[in-house]
């Protein structure tokens, strides 16, 4: 049993730069995916709502864990060597997907009708009503749920740690295992996760009320 | 590179699954009422409370908030043990679970009591109500009503997030999943009959929260409208 | 001879008479009241006695709604005194409890709850402060609503209602408590007219049986008709007070002159 010092704690730190990376991975792959579905959602096509409401329905009724278990077996069938932080990058970005899909899509559908209806009146087609008109008003009623849902995808990162990956929560459990002060460790392995999602947290808070999105 | 799909192991394994199902039902039913009650408690206090109260409550929901379940649930597993206090796997994932649905139920809760009419108040103090009457009769039941799609949201995400409870091995859907799966070396096909499980799970639990509401919010089944 | 009727006999009302005899039951002595650096009431006194119905009549923002609010102890006061059926408003809250046995308020958005039938916004009171039993409690609420003309309707949800039913059974709940004073504050303003006629008729025939009222009220004509006593307000003080009759037969000032002229 070692003593639990400093070093320990840089090691932690150090680990945190994986949580960080990882949950970047998932964003931005999430975030084009849930691009998509948003989009999808908001379709005139039966066949693309169909499809994005069925995705995003079934992966929200699944525990992310278990996502992340097919998706680490999932790649040894396909042929691929087990990598951890390819699994865990593409389950999150499934998730993330989903969820940001969902957000996004209220965020479009909160942009008023007569928008739609004034854009129309000048002419402008599908196309150009999203990219001039909708969207950009839709980002800016998505910037804060969009923040705040950051703090989920950093959190949800922890569980990269079950198949492998050294990120914050597993380096916790290597730093237990040779100092077996379980209490301490994930003390402060709770404290740096805090140190990261709570400025997030405090941001969606204010960018809400400065934002002042119209309800 | 073909891959035989083989599910074999669903003919002879089943009733395992449905077991794990049930086990999960069990654990995150009860953690849901205690972590309800527990959330509602703390938003009065968090509304109707003093200084020290309020900020207690708030320092509470901000730290179970941004950390992981999974981290809380180690805390409250292997710390505990470090100190002294050994639980059991099932006790401590209770206890990490309510404690942690505990806080947002506090968040959402708080919403709805916030978004109560300040004539409501009024009206009821000049009945002569008490303060705690005025909460017990007239706020809470509204703003549950009004915060419900958002309170059952929680709850089924708390039932899918229950998985994590598989990592100090107590005894639900997942952890039963990774000894089939260990057993048959069919990774891939169990979790995938797991990850069915679980969904079938959400639907279960949106539709019995579908039916409280029907039972709690009586004017609504009646009338049919919002509040 | 107890709690049989809601309204208990009362000596009946003498319209044409002073009413000397009968005791002062809201006494409302140099009272002040800020907003923050704004000065909303300044020095005002009156006094209402039992079995008079008093109406506060004024331009929005005279103060006259804040006045009704302070006397039920809604709102603090800075300055004077406020006494209303032996209970010294503007002292701790310890006998809060019996200020709203004694004084009932009914509000211009009734503020019925939502989750709650006709009976059992009637009934909740009664149950809860006081303490009657469930079947005691169920005869009062039938008896007060029959007063305001609401019988059938005990078991209909609040927005099954129209407006004035609303605000008939935001009356007829104050009255089920059996309150010594009750008090109005703009109580017709956010309905139409039509369904106004039905309220201001509850509140005639309550003022029959010689409950003593005090009225915050934008409706002159009732006022004119049925009101005892008339108070004119106008920036946070009392311009005209007095007997009805004479009031509006000789105003003293201009602004009121000028208020019942513009039939505000």
């Amino acid at each position: 049993m070692n003593q639990f010092t400093s070093v320990h704690v840089i090691y932690l730190l150090e680990a945190a730069r994986w949580t960080l990376l990882l949950s970047l991975i998932a964003l931005a792959g999430g975030g084009v995916l849930g691009l998509a579905l948003a989009l999808g959602r908001v379709s005139r096509l039966r066949i693309l709502r169909g499809l994005a409401i069925a995705y995003i329905q079934i992966v929200q009724g699944t525990p992310l864990l278990v996502l992340l278990f097919l998706s680490y077996f999932g790649l040894s069938l396909a042929g691929y060597r087990l990598d951890p932080l390819v699994a865990a990058g593409l389950s999150l970005t499934f998730y993330v997907g989903a969820f940001l899909g969902e957000i996004w899509r209220g965020c479009i559908e909160a942009v008023p009708r007569t928008q739609w209806e004034a854009s129309d009146c000048l002419g402008l087609n599908r196309f150009q009503q999203y990219t001039h008109v909708i969207l950009p008003q839709a980002v800016r009623i998505a910037t804060a749920p969009t923040v705040g849902f950051m703090v989920q995808v950093v959190k949800n990162t922890s569980l990269a740690s079950i198949i492998g990956f050294v990120e914050l929560t597993r380096a916790g459990q290597i730093v237990n295992n040779s100092t077996f002060q379980p209490f301490l460790v994930f003390l402060i392995v709770a404290a740096i996760y805090f140190a990261i999602c709570y400025p997030l947290s405090v941001a969606s808070r204010v960018l809400e009320r400065k934002l002042h999105v119209a309800r | 590179m073909t891959y035989r799909f083989d599910f074999s192991f669903l003919a002879e394994r089943w009733p395992a699954f449905l077991e794990g199902a049930w086990l999960t039902i069990q654990l995150t039913v009860v953690s849901i009422a205690l972590g309800f009650v527990l959330g509602t408690l703390c938003a009065v206090l968090r509304v109707y409370g003093g200084g020290l109260v309020r900020r207690v409550i708030g320092v509470y929901v901000e730290l179970i908030r941004n950390t992981p379940l999974l981290v809380q649930i180690f805390i409250v597993y292997f710390g505990l043990a470090s100190l002294g206090l050994k639980l059991s796997a099932e006790l401590s994932a209770i206890i990490a679970l309510v404690i942690n649905v505990g806080a947002y139920t506090t968040e959402i809760m708080r919403a709805g009591i916030e978004s109560t009419g300040r004539t409501q108040l009024e009206a009821a103090d000049c009945l002569g109500l008490t303060r705690l009457q005025t909460i017990l009769h007239i706020v809470l039941l509204p703003a549950m009503e009004r915060v419900y799609p958002a309170l059952s949201s929680q709850f089924v995400l708390l039932m899918l997030a229950s998985s994590v409870t598989s990592q100090i091995s107590a005894e639900e859907l997942t952890a039963i999943a990774n000894v089939i799966q260990s057993d048959t070396y069919r990774s891939f096909e169990v979790y995938l009959v797991v990850a069915v499980v679980y969904l079938a799970l959400s639907f279960l639990y949106r539709f019995g929260f579908w039916l409280i509401g029907r039972l709690l919010f009586v004017r609504r089944r009646k009338l049919g409208t919002a509040i | 001879m107890s709690q049989d009727s809601a309204v208990a006999g009362r000596p009946g009302r003498d319209p044409d008479g002073p009413a000397n005899a009968s005791e002062v039951v809201v006494s409302v002595q140099g009272v002040t009241k800020y907003f923050g650096p704004l000065k909303v009431l300044d020095g005002v006194s009156l006094e209402v006695r039992q079995g008079q119905l008093v109406a506060i009549v004024g331009r929005s923002g005279s103060g006259k709604s804040t006045l009704l609010r302070c006397m039920n102890g809604l709102e603090p006061i800075q300055g004077g005194r406020i006494v209303i059926c032996g209970h010294d408003v503007g002292i701790g809250k310890s006998n809060r409890a019996e200020l709203r046995r004694d004084v009932g308020m009914v509000f211009q958005s009734y503020n019925l709850f939502p989750h709650f039938t006709v009976e059992r916004n009637i009934t909740l009171a009664l149950t809860l402060v006081k303490k009657n039993p469930k079947a005691e409690a169920a005869r009062i609420a039938a008896e007060v609503l029959a007063l305001v003309g609401l019988a059938d309707k005990s078991s209909a949800y609040p927005e099954q209602l129209s407006g004035g039913q609303q605000q008939r059974v935001a009356i007829a709940r104050s009255l089920a408590l059996s309150p010594q004073v009750m008090l109005f504050d703009e109580v017709t303003s956010a309905l139409d007219p039509e369904l106004t006629v039905e309220v201001l008729k509850v509140m005639e025939d309550l003022a029959q049986r010689g409950m003593t009222m005090v009225l915050v009220t934008h409706e002159m004509a009732f006022a004119r008709r049925v009101a005892d006593q008339v108070v004119f307000m106008h920036k946070g003080k009392v311009w005209e007070s007095g007997p009805t009759a004479q009031v509006f037969a000789h105003p003293t000032t201009a602004e009121f002159t000028q208020f019942i002229g513009t039939g505000l």
